[in-house]
C-alpha cells in the first residue's frame, strides 16, 4: 500500500523554481536569443519639457547594420497611445468616493512634445545593439525647450505650461471622501495637532531592469512575446488592440523575472513597440533596457506631501483626523489614481477613529511617472499616520506604545466596519486579526516597553541615544477584480495547473502546486504548474497588490471543484458506488472506509476521453479540463506590527538598528519559509527607502541619481538584525484562510525609524517629518555643521550619505 | 580577435571584437547565460565570475585580459548532477527569490568559502557586499552561505 500523501499547505517544500535558478539555467528575457534576431536601442529626451521641432534620421538610417530608424510622427497614424486608464475603478467606487479623474494617454513615442528626461523620441533597430547605440548617436534633433513643471507648486500654479494640452490642467486626479463627520469634528477636539509630512521619491529598482523580445510568424499571423511584466494578459491586450491583431493571435510569456515590485505591473511602450517591429520587419525583435534607461524610463514610487490635522482627548483617543496631500506622478500615471486611493484609505491603519476626511490631488510634473511600488500608497500614508500617533503621545507625554493600545480596534470588534469604500467599490471592512496582540509581541521581543525604557534612560546618562520606532498598519490583499485558471488532468493523470499570475520571484511554482496538490490529494510531483503564458489561461489579471496566493488559488478551487464533480461521476460508474461515499484519495477516487477499492486519476482521465470506448455515464461530457474565474468580492486585511530599537551617533548622524522586529498577519501561511522571505525582503526594502534611497531632481527637472554610484540599495552588509513572527489568523473571505503578503514588509520601516530616531533625541524634542532620514539631519540636532562631521567621521558619513 | 580561455575546466575559445567584454563573451558566444547584465559598470555583481581565483566583475573586464586563464561560472559550480552544497544550502534556506542575483551571488560565495571556509556573519556579509539582492534582504542569503560552510569543513574533515 502506497504511503499516505501529506497535506502540503502549510509546510515550508522547496521551491520548484530553485533549481535552474541556482545552477545559472533560469531564462530571463535577455537570455533569449532567437536566430535573426534584431536589436533596439532607444533615443530618449534629455530634457524634461520640449517641443519638438524636428527629428532628423537621415545619417543614421545609413549608419552600418541599421534596419529602421522612426520617430513619433512615422508610427502617429498606425499605433495608438496607451490609454491612461489601465486600471479602471468600478462604478460603485466613483458613486461613493467623489472623483474628478483626466488620465493622459501615454504615446508610446510622442511625436509633438517630450515630456520627461528619459522619454522616447525615436529608435532604432539594427544587426547589433551595439549597432544600434552607434546609430543612436547620429540623429540630429531640434527640440525648443518649454519652461519644466518640476513639482507640485508648478503643478498647481495655474501659470504653468501645461504638460498635457488636451487636458488643461496639470492635475491627473482629484479625489475626496469621509467617514462620520469628517473635519467638522476638529471643532469639538480637545486638543488638536497640525503637521505636514513628505515623503520622498524613490523606485522599485529591480535587479534585472526591463526587457522585450518579439517574434512572429507570418505563416499563421501570430506574434509571440517575452516580456519582463507582472501582466502578461494586459500586455497581451495591449498588443492586440494596437496592432489590430485578435488577442488568440497574440501570446505573451513572462519567463523567469528578476523582480518587479510594482515597476513591471502595467504595459510600457516598449511592449507594444517592439510587437510593431517584429510584425513590421518579420524579424525576432529584442530590446533590453539598460540601468541608466531604467533609471530614467521605468516607473518612479512615492512622493507625496501629506497636510494632516488630528484632533485627540487628554488621554491620546483620537476622535478625528484630517489628511490631505498631493502626489507627484510625474507625466504619465499608469495606474491612474489608484496609489492614491490606496493611501486613503489606509490612513486609518489599525484605528479606531470615528471621524476622518481626506482628499488628494495626482499631480502631473516633468519627471518619471510614478506607479505603484511595493505598498502602493500605504508606505506614505502609514508614514503620514504613525508619525502623527507619535507626536499626539509626545504632545500627552504619553508613551507612544500605549496611544496606539488606546486607540487600536480590538480582536472582539472584529469584523469591524471602517466606513470607507475600498476601490472594488465595496465597503470596507477589516475581516480578522488581533492588532493590539501584534504590537504586544513586537515589544516582547525587544525586551518589553518599561525594561527598554530603563535602558534608554540609562543610556542617555551615558551620552548614547537609544530610541524605540514603532509602526503599524493594515494592508487590503488579494483585490479583484479576478484571477483565472485552467486545470485540467493530463491523460497521463497528472494534474495540469495554469493561472494568470505572474511571478517575479515569488515562488508560485510552487505555491499553486501545493494548493493544487492539497485539492486533488495528490503528490505534490504529481502537480504541474505553469504561471505567466497566455497561451495556457484563456483570461488573467497578474501580479500586483498582493493579490496572487488570495486569487489565483481561488481560482484554481473553483476549476478544480468543476472537474472534481465529473471525476466522481466517472469514478461513481466504473465503481459501482454512489457518489456520496466516493473520495479523492492517493491520486485517485476511493471508496471512503473501504482501502482497496480504488481509480487512479490516469484511469479516470482514460474513462473520460471523447470516443467509441469512453466509459463516461450519461449526460456527462468527455474531457477534464475547465477554465474558471474567480472573482472576490472584496479585499481581506493583513495587517502587522513594526518595532525596532535604534541607536543614533551623535558624531556622525549615522543610524544602528539594533534589532527589528515585525510581527506579521497574513492569513494561514500556504508555505511559510517562503512568506518569511517576502516579508524580510520587503523589509529591508522598506529600509532602504526610509534611509539610502532617494531619487533626486534638480530644479531644472534633471534627473541627478541615475546608476547604483548616485541611488544606494541595501547591500548585505548594511542589513540590521530582522526577526519575524507570523500570527496565522485565518481570513474569514476563502476557504483557504490565506491573505496576501507581498508588498507588507516594505510599509512600515521608514516611519519606524523616523518614529525610533525621533524617539532616540527626545531630549532634543526633534521632529523629522519627512524621508529620507539622512545622517546630516541627525547630525544637525547636535549642532554640527555637516562638513566638519566629514572631517571627524571620515568614511562613514560618505558611505553612508 | 581569438580568445581562448578555460571555462569551468574546459577550453573555450571564440573570435571576438576586441571591445568585448568578458561578460558578453560569455553570454552571447559561448551560450552561458548564467551570470547577468544588472548595470554594465560594476556596480551590482550580478555578472561575477572567478578568474584565477579571484571574483571579478565580468563586465568590467575585457575578454582578451582573459585570454589564457581560468574562469568559473554558475555553470561550472555543480558536479555533474550533484549540486555544490552552497547551491543545496541556497534551496533548504529559501535563500533565493527572483533569481538574478543568485548566479554572482553563489561565484562570490564560492570564492568567499574557498579562502575561508569558516566564515563569521561579519566577514559572509562583507564577502556579498558587491553583490546587490534587491529581493530577499540578504538574511537566508548570508544564513545559507555560514551553513554551506559548515557542511564543507565536515565534508573534508570526513575525506
Amino acid at each position: 500500500m502506497t504511503e499516505p500523501i501529506p497535506g502540503y499547505i502549510g509546510q515550508s517544500v522547496p521551491r520548484r523554481e530553485d533549481r535552474r535558478l541556482l545552477t545559472g539555467e533560469g531564462v530571463f528575457v535577455a537570455d533569449i536569443q532567437i536566430p535573426g534576431m534584431l536589436h533596439v536601442a532607444i533615443a530618449r529626451s534629455q530634457l524634461p519639457h520640449a517641443r519638438i521641432i524636428d527629428i532628423d534620421l537621415s545619417a543614421a538610417k545609413c549608419s552600418e547594420g541599421i534596419k529602421l530608424a522612426i520617430s513619433g510622427l512615422d508610427i502617429l497614424e498606425h499605433l495608438p497611445p496607451i490609454h491612461g486608464m489601465q486600471l479602471v475603478a468600478p462604478p460603485s467606487y466613483r458613486a461613493r468616493v467623489t472623483t474628478d479623474i483626466l488620465i493622459p494617454d501615454q504615446p508610446l513615442i510622442p511625436h509633438d512634445k517630450v515630456r520627461f528626461v528619459g522619454e522616447p523620441y525615436a529608435l532604432v533597430v539594427a544587426e547589433s545593439r551595439q549597432l544600434a547605440e552607434d546609430a543612436l548617436e547620429l540623429i540630429e534633433v531640434d527640440f525648443d525647450p518649454l519652461p519644466p513643471v518640476t513639482g507640485p507648486d508648478d503643478a498647481l500654479n495655474e501659470l504653468s505650461e501645461l504638460l498635457h494640452e488636451d487636458l488643461g490642467r496639470n492635475v491627473a486626479a482629484v479625489l475626496h471622501t469621509k467617514k462620520g463627520r469628517g473635519a467638522e469634528a476638529l471643532e469639538a477636539a480637545p486638543h488638536r495637532l497640525k503637521r505636514q509630512f513628505a515623503i520622498h521619491r524613490y523606485a522599485a529598482m529591480p535587479l534585472e531592469c526591463r526587457g522585450v523580445v518579439a517574434d512572429y510568424d507570418t505563416r499563421t499571423d501570430t506574434l509571440t512575446l517575452w516580456s519582463s511584466t507582472q501582466v502578461v494578459h494586459w500586455v497581451r491586450r495591449e498588443v492586440a488592440n494596437a496592432l489590430g491583431m485578435p488577442e488568440q493571435n497574440v501570446r505573451c510569456i513572462a519567463p523567469d523575472v528578476g523582480g518587479g515590485f510594482g515597476c513591471k505591473g502595467h504595459v510600457y511602450p516598449e511592449d507594444i513597440l517592439i510587437a510593431y517591429l517584429a510584425r513590421r520587419l518579420r524579424r525576432p525583435v529584442k530590446w533590453i533596457e539598460d540601468r541608466h534607461e531604467h533609471f530614467l524610463n521605468s516607473t518612479h514610487a512615492r512622493d507625496n506631501i501629506y497636510d494632516v490635522e488630528v484632533g485627540f482627548d487628554n488621554e491620546g483617543r483620537i476622535q478625528v483626523l484630517t489628511s490631505y496631500f498631493l502626489v507627484d506622478s510625474g507625466a504619465y500615471s499608469p495606474i491612474g489614481a489608484g496609489i492614491a486611493g490606496n493611501s486613503m484609505v489606509h490612513m486609518l491603519g489599525p484605528y479606531d477613529i470615528p471621524n476622518y476626511e481626506t482628499g488628494c490631488k495626482v499631480l502631473l510634473t516633468n519627471r518619471t511617472p510614478n506607479a505603484p511600488y511595493r505598498g502602493a500608497g500605504r508606505p506614505e500614508a502609514s508614514f503620514a499616520m504613525e508619525r502623527a500617533v507619535d507626536l499626539v503621545a509626545s504632545e500627552l507625554e504619553i508613551d507612544p506604545a500605549e496611544v496606539r493600545f488606546r486607540n487600536m480596534i480590538k480582536a472582539e470588534q472584529m469584523p469591524y466596519e471602517v466606513g470607507l469604500t475600498y476601490r472594488d467599490g465595496e465597503p470596507i471592512v477589516y475581516d480578522s486579526g488581533d492588532y493590539p496582540k501584534a504590537l504586544r509581541q513586537a515589544l516582547d521581543k525587544l525586551g518589553g516597553l518599561e525594561p527598554f525604557r530603563k535602558r534608554q534612560k540609562d543610556a542617555l546618562a551615558d551620552g548614547r541615544y537609544l530610541g524605540l520606532g514603532l509602526g503599524c498598519y493594515v494592508e487590503g490583499t488579494g483585490v479583484g477584480p479576478f484571477e483565472g485558471a485552467t486545470v485540467k488532468i493530463d491523460p497521463s493523470g497528472k494534474i495540469v495547473v495554469a493561472t494568470g499570475a505572474c511571478p517575479q520571484g515569488q515562488g508560485h511554482e510552487t505555491i499553486f502546486a501545493q494548493v493544487a496538490a492539497d485539492i486533488w490529494g495528490v503528490s505534490i510531483d504529481d502537480v504541474y504548474v505553469t504561471v505567466a503564458d497566455t497561451a495556457h489561461v484563456t483570461m488573467g489579471f497578474g501580479t500586483i497588490g498582493s493579490r496572487s496566493t488570495v486569487t489565483a488559488s481561488g481560482a484554481i478551487q473553483v476549476a478544480s471543484h468543476a472537474i472534481q464533480e465529473k471525476v466522481l461521476a466517472i469514478a461513481s460508474g466504473i465503481l459501482e458506488v454512489a457518489k456520496n461515499d466516493l473520495e479523492l484519495r492517493d491520486g485517485g477516487v476511493g471508496v471512503k472506509g473501504v482501502p482497496g477499492m480504488h481509480i487512479s486519476y490516469r484511469e479516470v482521465a482514460h474513462a473520460a476521453r471523447p470516443g467509441w470506448d469512453h466509459s463516461r455515464p450519461e449526460g456527462i461530457n468527455a474531457g477534464l479540463e475547465e477554465t474558471s474565474y474567480y472573482e472576490p468580492k472584496t479585499v481581506t486585511w493583513a495587517y502587522a506590527a513594526n518595532a525596532a530599537i535604534v541607536e543614533v551617533n551623535p558624531a556622525t548622524g549615522e543610524i544602528l538598528i539594533e534589532h527589528y522586529v515585525a510581527v506579521h498577519d497574513a492569513g494561514v501561511l500556504v508555505n511559510p519559509g517562503m512568506a518569511d522571505g517576502q516579508v524580510k525582503g520587503g523589509l529591508v526594502q522598506g529600509l532602504g527607502g526610509g534611509i539610502l534611497e532617494e531619487i533626486v531632481y534638480d530644479d531644472h527637472g534633471q534627473l541627478l541619481t541615475g546608476s547604483f554610484l548616485d541611488y544606494l540599495l541595501p547591500t548585505a552588509s548594511d542589513v540590521p538584525p530582522i526577526t519575524v513572527i507570523h500570527l496565522e489568523t485565518p481570513s474569514p473571505l476563502n476557504s483557504l484562510g490565506v491573505k496576501g503578503l507581498g508588498e507588507g514588509g516594505a510599509i512600515a520601516p521608514p516611519v519606524v525609524i523616523a518614529n525610533g530616531v525621533c524617539d532616540a533625541l527626545r531630549p532634543f524634542k526633534t521632529e523629522l517629518n519627512s524621508t529620507p532620514i539622512r545622517p546630516c539631519d541627525i547630525a544637525a540636532v547636535f549642532g554640527d555643521d555637516p562638513l566638519d562631521l566629514l572631517q571627524k567621521s571620515g568614511e562613514s558619513l560618505l558611505t553612508r550619505v | 580577435m581569438l580568445v581562448e580561455l578555460k571555462v569551468n575546466g574546459e577550453p573555450r575559445s571564440a573570435d571576438v571584437p576586441p571591445e568585448t567584454t568578458l561578460l558578453k563573451m560569455l553570454r552571447e558566444y559561448l551560450n552561458l547565460t548564467g551570470a547577468k547584465l544588472g548595470c554594465d559598470v560594476g556596480d551590482c555583481g550580478t555578472c561575477t565570475v572567478i578568474v584565477d581565483g579571484v571574483s571579478v566583475n565580468s563586465c568590467l573586464m575585457l575578454a582578451a585580459r582573459a585570454n589564457g586563464h581560468e574562469v568559473t561560472t554558475i555553470e561550472g559550480l555543480a558536479n555533474s548532477n550533484e549540486l555544490h552544497p552552497l547551491q543545496e544550502k541556497f534551496e533548504e534556506h529559501g535563500a533565493l527569490q527572483c533569481g538574478f542575483c543568485g548566479p554572482g551571488m553563489l561565484i562570490s560565495a564560492k570564492n568567499l568559502l574557498d579562502k575561508n571556509p569558516d566564515p563569521t556573519v561579519f566577514e559572509v556579509r562583507d564577502a556579498l557586499a558587491g553583490n546587490l539582492c534587491r529581493c530577499t534582504g540578504y538574511t537566508k542569503i548570508i544564513e545559507a552561505v555560514i551553513d554551506a560552510g559548515r557542511v564543507m569543513n565536515a565534508e573534508q574533515a570526513n575525506s
